[in-house]
């Protein structure tokens, strides 16, 4: 009995909990500091949760090269759970950055927004490090949750409140044949743990052929390509990037995709390692499903927050060839890809919150006409931001582009390599769409009533900085991604 | 500084732009005046390259510069890597010596947002000197696409009536051959790596030794080679050029022309054809006859053009191919003549896009039918585009008689004879419709009264054409100056692409190399 409990206590680890542990203490003080503010001021949270997640960086940044496991290997706070944590820190301190004033403009200041956005990433950082199915659930749940409600925020705007509904419904399925899945696979193989799991796989070489193991895993696959958008589960995507609060759209699109990437990465790398030929050809055909149907229903696209929804599916088939590599290059590529698309498509986002008008009804291709020539800074910014969506050099689109193709092309995937490279080449045309009428076009409005603040203007300066920084010198980067890979 | 005298040349132009942010935007005399100074110090940082008698006597390269610059350990690596030699020591002349001219020559062309239009035109600079010097493919592919930003914004903002679709369908275009050609960079890295080659990062010369199978060394000039030839640009893929050179301003289209083109036609002789040498015979018959196709398709319908700025974009799809079959006779004579009618080619159909520039800022049309007895009321004029037009015919004691002439000879004396039989037949065409527009515009009364008000040349129109007149006489009456310092590299090239299955025509050693004009060694079959 006294060994037990004494097995118990040794099992708990808070060190492999503890950014999310902070962050989490952190969202509820911030909870009640917000009950007791004054309605309609929030700036004072939004800096608070600025601080929180600095403080969180921190702690995360502290375990690097030091992976921390614990509560019966349901944890493990890793390099790999730690480049993910970041990616979801910097994705959310981005997107506070460019919230404060844009809520102050669509006139729904509430204070809850910022812990929300805490909660998710807390969420994030317990998929990426979770090793048992159940963790990764967990995870999972407080992410979508809190995403939910950020995603329907606007309470008095019916687009917002269909993405919220939209979201939450195809969300609520999604997460149910996940937990089918989890539930199938624990009977087939008697256990939770992606360890456990593949201990499974490697004694039974037939388990390819074992219709309820299969089916698990299929249905858990449902979950996170589900939440990564890719195709064939990529429908929720436009609608409810579009209805969703800018500055939650640019969230969702990076930090949560990056935590659901982290997930299906670890589930299926170590979990599923047995099944690497059939995997491969399932993320193969995925891979190219996913960005060919971005690239090509973005090409349509008048509405930039569509476009962009698009683009950032095909993105997701991008960084998938990763996955198909499955091998040390390309799985260190997707950490890099996922984190560069933080910066560059968020700092596209966080231009748009700037010239949005309340509603948000400009934002179509006509409505940045001229854009260039009457905010030059801001259009300089998001032609960064666009080249690097594009993928070319000296932008980090480039360098992380190359990454992953080089993966792939390590692996001998050749075609997909060439098919991925004649996507990008589709993808130019609806980018250089918005350049050309922010360049090319005369402008029909004088953009008077683009404010630049102040948190926006540093979100947006931190994504230029970040975009070119990984494009021009990424080494160092490159090498903490590969640090942190399987 | 001879150290990082290329480092130096290449970036100044970036270093420009950063203090160019701060001028103020409506003082437009300041901004074209401090770019014009900084595109000639950047032309005086690359002159020692021109008077280095180096070139003359190794065919290596020269004022390497090498840093490691991304290193992931076994998963792959990146140098910053450079060098000149004698192939692209005249392209990197022709460069920085364009750069200022073009500048000068939009002096009262371009007022809207001179800012930008500068920038662009730096940056541009950066780029295409960044690739000709580059000697590690993946820093190539950096500055070979951001040669393609400026442009896209030089063509789209400051263009004619259609730029926007011009500007798309170029970026595009290029892109699209682009893209194709990492795949191929990424894979012959890893294939190289695999097969135990001592890589150091994805440098040329160490990719120039790897022995890749044949089936590879197809597939991989395929993909190399479709995106030079997009930018050549070789007939069926030139349908960019007219569009774009039409639809750009003075400025771009010069330097369009002038260098841009040349980064197709350096590319085969840098990186397809001497990296994939097994894979060279298969391909030349067909390039070479796509080479000939371009020549007489080009010509043909550049006879048929009304504006005078289609006309010598469609000249262009026909000088280049003369270019490219030099290059593909794979003898001295074929390659000297390639090399120097890149030179060429950049002079005369630079300084055609300006005399086109000159006469649409008086007239505001490009329309042949509305000019007629120029001559007349611009005589200096009318004696440069003459000198001009001859160059570009290629007569003889002009540039583009020597150029055409030894890329004609070597290819007549290679396995592409019959190729420069048909090619001959350019020559003359060419002679037809540049004279046939010289006359419809110049020649006969003034018919069209707003021609009346023709006012000649300005002093500063003058300086612009001076030098590239200078260099027409030059490179036509003594080539040598320049054949010099292009043979020993040219002869170390051939001779790397020897040791392929490549038919090269049997070659007398140079006793003395550099001393003889190429015309003077005889090749043959």
């Amino acid at each position: 009995m006294e060994n037990l409990v004494q097995e118990a206590i040794q099992n708990v680890n808070m060190q492999a909990i503890m950014p999310s542990l902070v962050l989490c203490v952190f969202g509820m003080v911030l909870l009640m500091v917000s009950v007791f503010s004054k309605r309609g001021n929030t700036t004072h949270v939004a800096w608070l949760s600025i601080a929180a997640l600095v403080i969180t960086g921190f702690v995360t940044l502290s375990g690097w090269n030091n992976p921390q496991g614990g509560f019966a290997d349901s944890v493990l706070f890793d390099n790999f759970a730690t480049f993910f944590s970041m990616i979801c820190i910097i994705a959310a301190g981005l997107t506070i950055l460019m919230s404060d004033d844009y809520l102050k403009r669509e006139g729904s200041p509430v204070g809850e927004y910022y812990p929300l956005i805490l909660f998710t990433t807390a969420g994030a950082m317990w998929m990426a490090s979770g090793t048992d199915l159940m963790t990764i659930f967990l995870g999972l749940e407080v992410l979508s949750i809190s995403l939910y409600v950020l995603a329907g925020f606007f309470r008095d705007q019916t687009r917002s409140n269909e993405a919220g509904l939209k979201y939450f419904f195809l969300g609520a399925f999604s997460t149910g044949f996940l937990l089918y899945g989890v539930a199938l696979l624990y009977g087939v193989t008697g256990t939770t743990k992606i360890q456990g799991i593949a201990a499974y796989v490697q004694a039974n070489p037939d388990s390819a052929m074992n219709t309820m193991f299969i089916a698990g895993g299929l249905l858990l696959l449902v979950g996170f390509l589900f939440k990564i958008a890719a195709a064939p589960f990529h429908m929720w995507t436009p609608d409810v990037y579009q209805g969703a609060p800018t500055p939650i759209t640019a969230f969702m699109s990076a930090g949560p995709k990056a935590a659901a990437f982290a997930a299906l990465m670890r589930v299926t790398i170590v979990g599923l390692d047995g099944l690497q030929s059939e995997l491969t050809s399932l993320f193969w055909v995925l891979a190219v499903l996913t960005m060919t149907v971005g690239n090509f229903i973005a090409l349509s696209q008048k509405d930039l927050k569509r476009m962009l929804a698009y683009s950032s599916i095909s993105h997701a088939g991008y960084a998938m060839v990763g996955l198909v590599a499955w091998n040390a290059v390309g799985l260190s590529a997707i950490l890099f890809y996922m984190l560069v698309y933080t910066f560059m498509n968020m700092g596209a986002f966080a231009v748009l919150v700037l010239i949005g008008k309340k509603g948000e009804d400009n934002l179509t291709l006509d409505g940045v006409a001229g854009l260039g020539y009457k905010k030059p800074i801001l259009g300089i910014a998001l032609t960064i931001f666009l080249f690097s969506l594009m993928g070319l050099p000296p932008t980090a689109g480039f360098t992380a582009k190359f990454y992953i193709f080089a993966g792939a092309i390590k692996a001998g995937y050749i075609w997909l390599a060439v098919l991925g490279v004649l996507n990008s080449a589709v993808s130019l045309y609806y980018y250089l769409r918005i350049m050309v009428q922010m360049y090319f076009k005369d402008p029909e409005e004088d953009f008077a009533w683009v404010k630049i603040n102040v948190p926006t203007a540093i979100s947006i300066a931190i994504s230029v900085v970040g975009v070119l920084y990984l494009g021009i010198v990424p080494g160092a980067v490159m090498n903490l991604a590969k640090l942190a890979g399987f | 500084m001879a150290d990082y005298l290329l480092s130096i040349m290449t970036f100044f132009p970036l270093l420009g732009i950063l203090v160019l942010l701060f001028i103020p935007r409506d003082n437009g005399g300041l901004l074209k005046g401090f770019t014009l100074a900084v595109s000639l110090i950047t032309f005086a940082i690359s002159l020692p390259l021109a008077f280095d008698n180096v070139f003359t006597t190794s065919g290596g390269m020269h004022y390497r510069e090498f840093y490691e610059w991304i290193n992931i350990g076994n998963f792959f690596q990146m140098n910053y890597n450079l060098g000149v030699d004698g192939i692209s020591l005249w392209l990197v002349m022709l460069t920085t010596f364009i750069t200022p001219i073009t500048i000068l020559s939009t002096w009262n062309a371009v007022d809207k947002n001179v800012k930008g239009f500068m920038a662009m035109l730096l940056l541009l600079e950066t780029g295409m000197l960044g690739a000709f010097i580059s000697l590690d493919l993946f820093l190539f592919y950096i500055f070979w696409e951001l040669m393609l930003i400026p442009m896209y914004f030089l063509i789209g903002i400051w263009g004619g009536k259609n730029r926007i679709y011009a500007a798309v369908k170029f970026f595009i275009y290029t892109a699209v051959g682009s893209l194709l050609m990492l795949v191929a960079i990424i894979f012959v890295y890893y294939f190289a790596v695999q097969s135990g080659v001592p890589m150091n990062g994805f440098g040329i010369e160490e990719l120039y030794k790897l022995d890749l199978p044949y089936n590879a060394q197809f597939w991989l000039f395929l993909a190399f080679g479709f995106s030079f030839a997009i930018k050549v640009p070789m007939f069926p893929l030139h349908t960019w050029l007219p569009d774009a050179h039409t639809e750009a301003p003075t400025a771009g289209s010069v330097i369009l022309a002038a260098v841009l083109l040349k980064m197709g036609t350096y590319g085969y002789i840098r990186f397809a054809m001497p990296m994939f040498p097994e894979a060279l015979p298969t391909f030349i018959p067909f390039l070479a006859f796509l080479s000939v196709v371009g020549i007489i398709y080009g010509s043909l319908v550049a006879m048929m053009q009304d504006d005078i700025k289609k006309l010598v974009a469609y000249s262009s799809v026909a000088h280049l191919g003369f270019v490219m079959l030099g290059i593909f006779a794979l003898n001295m004579q074929g390659f000297a003549g390639g090399m120097i009618q890149m030179i060429n080619h950049g002079i005369s159909t630079g300084a055609l896009f300006l005399i086109v520039g000159f006469l649409y800022e008086r007239r505001h049309t490009r329309l042949i039918t509305e000019f007629g007895g120029v001559a007349t009321k611009m005589p200096i004029f009318a004696t440069i585009f003459m000198i001009i037009t001859f160059s570009s015919i290629g007569l003889p004691g002009t540039n583009g008689f020597v150029g055409e002439f030894l890329a004609l000879m070597g290819a007549f004396h290679s396995s592409l004879r019959w190729y420069a039989v048909f090619a001959t037949s350019g020559v003359i065409l060419a002679a037809i419709y540049m004279l046939w527009v010289y006359q419809r515009v110049m020649f006969g009364k003034v018919t069209n009264p707003e021609n009346e008000k023709l006012k000649d040349l300005s002093l500063r129109e003058i300086v612009i054409m001076l030098p590239l007149l200078l260099f027409v006489f030059w490179i036509g009456i003594y080539p040598n100056t320049f054949f010099s310092k292009m043979n020993p590299a040219m002869e170390q090239m051939l001779e790397h692409m020897g040791q392929g299955k490549v038919a090269v025509v049997e070659m007398h050693q140079p006793t003395d190399a550099g001393s003889h004009a190429p015309v003077k060694k005889h090749g043959h079959n």
